[in-house]
């Protein structure tokens, strides 16, 4: 298990304990964080669990598939930092780390 | 008889012929809505479905949930381009043969619907709703009491119609021009819209003059927030050939119509087969939020999209060539067991209700998703804000479309009791 904090685009926080090996959508939405909604299950394939994740945490990410990339092209407004929650695998190496959510997924 | 046998003794028994005889893809079994034991079958026996002599030519059927997914997730092998077919099983699009963005690949695609993207962002749905609440609750109240009156008619087109006249800032007077535009754009001669191709390209290129007049006006004016001002003053946008321009006029016109007005017909008409869903929801609207998704679900507007395959590939453990097209059953996967708890019920209050195919996934996902929703959940707050305590009744059959891409109706007719 690995914490995870989620911050709300209000400011509120959620921290949740994901098992490692799962995605960080999938611990978003067990733990019932709000923000994340995640139409496609996890297949990226709708850009509905875009995270915006902060530069020191960033470089320690897999690097995005094309899907991933041309998806967040279609989200409202990305950022250097965003990313889709689905594709992120939970480890120890990620143990602490912060996201922050969107305003809005659509 | 059991019901099994009386279903087989019908004249619409998918299984007395041939497996690869189905064809799915004939209007007619959507007008006459017959289409359900077919794709049934085809889920069962051969989810990945070649029928060579299909109305509109060879083609391949996808009816489960993971193999749309498939195929949506692989546009480098499932090409949405007009000129190797377009995205209708109709080659060129229902043979209007306009390049639109929808229909296109990388990354012109992606240009484009940039440029469109803006008008449905989540700040510009939040400044509509008071407009579309207004316009709502204009309609509702003058709605006839203890009269049988046509749903689609004077609640699902006009709301449709006024919201696609808002958005593209439309002469208010002539908006019924872009329902026809709407019908016409999809419609298969024999429909009863259309009598031929030769006239549905005269009224089209009618629309494309109308709005091209639009287009001169607010090119020389300072931009504006209506979808016409927005692609004129748009980089990506503004260089369209006249061809790509209606293309992508008529996307937006059917996108922004034929969709929403079917579902919000379609609604109506799921809550009065399922009474007992209409009394839960009166007992509870905010339950509302999770039945837009169960309603676009359970309507699937749109039955399919097309792709065209570029390269030979393997799908399901089908061996798809170069060439072939590739049709996703929406309407189909939304009824897989596999992947949706009891998808032969309308069910108000699912637990993950988005999960569904009715706006596509991948790069081509509904860009007006959320306008849509937002539209049926404004319709229905309204709606039980004034008849709270009785369901709105329907009296009749509706008339169901001619047509194996647009899943809606002509008809509906209800009743208000006062």
């Amino acid at each position: 298990m690995s914490k995870i904090t989620f911050i709300e685009h209000n400011g509120t926080r959620h921290e949740v304990e994901i098992a490692d090996g799962h995605s960080i959508m999938e611990g978003a939405v067990a733990n019932m964080v709000p923000g994340i909604d995640a139409d496609c299950g996890g297949a990226c394939a709708c850009a509905t669990c875009h995270i915006h994740v902060d530069p020191e945490w960033l470089e320690r990410l897999p690097a995005k598939s094309d899907m991933e990339t041309s998806l967040l092209e279609f989200a409202p407004s990305p950022t250097e930092g965003s990313r889709l929650a689905c594709q992120i695998k939970v480890s120890p190496c990620l143990a602490g780390m912060t996201v922050h959510l969107p305003e809005a997924q659509h | 008889m059991s019901e099994a046998a009386l279903k087989r003794d019908g004249a619409n028994d998918p299984y007395a012929i041939p497996l690869a005889d189905i064809d799915v893809s004939d209007p007619a079994r959507f007008r006459d809505f017959t289409l359900w034991p077919y794709f049934e079958r085809l889920r069962k026996e051969d989810p990945v479905h070649w029928c060579a002599n299909g109305m509109f030519g060879p083609y391949w059927s996808v009816t489960k949930y993971k193999d749309i997914m498939q195929v949506e997730t692989s546009h480098n092998i499932f090409s949405s381009d007009t000129e190797l077919g377009g995205i209708t099983i109709e080659d060129g699009n229902a043979k209007l043969g306009l390049p639109m963005f929808i229909a296109m690949d990388p990354p012109k695609h992606d240009e484009q619907r940039k440029t469109v993207s803006p008008i449905v962002s989540p700040e510009n749905l939040a400044k509509l709703e008071s407009t579309i609440r207004a316009r709502v609750g204009m309609i509702l109240d003058d709605l006839p009491v203890n009269e049988t009156f046509n749903w689609v008619e004077r609640v699902s087109i006009e709301l449709t119609t006024q919201m696609l006249a808002t958005l593209f800032d439309f002469p208010w007077e002539d908006r019924r021009k872009l329902t026809r535009w709407s019908d016409v754009a999809t419609a298969t001669p024999g429909s009863g819209i259309i009598d031929s191709y030769e006239q549905k390209m005269a009224e089209v290129m009618e629309c494309g003059a109308y709005f091209t007049r639009l287009w001169n006006e607010r090119v020389n004016a300072e931009p504006g927030n209506d979808l016409i001002s927005m692609m004129a003053h748009s980089d990506a946008m503004r260089h369209m050939s006249p061809e790509e321009f209606l293309g992508n006029l008529l996307l937006l016109i059917v996108g922004g119509n034929d969709t929403t007005r079917n579902s919000i017909t379609g609604g109506l008409l799921a809550l009065n087969e399922f009474p007992d869903q209409y009394r839960k929801l009166r007992e509870n609207p905010a339950l509302i939020s999770s039945m837009v998704p169960e309603i676009i679900r359970w309507q699937t507007p749109l039955a399919h999209m097309r792709r065209t395959a570029k390269m030979d590939t393997v799908l399901g453990g089908k061996t798809i060539r170069a060439g072939d097209k590739v049709v996703m059953w929406y309407v189909s996967g939304n009824r897989d067991e596999e992947a949706i708890e009891r998808p032969n019920e309308f069910i108000i209050d699912r637990a993950r209700p988005r999960q569904h195919l009715s706006f596509g996934f991948g790069i081509h996902r509904c860009v007006g998703n959320r306008l849509g929703e937002m539209q049926l959940r404004i319709v229905w707050e309204e709606i039980l804000k004034r008849w709270p305590d009785q369901p709105i009744e329907v009296m009749g059959e509706p008339k169901r479309v001619y047509s194996c891409f647009v899943k809606g109706y002509e008809s509906l007719p209800v009743r208000i009791r006062a």
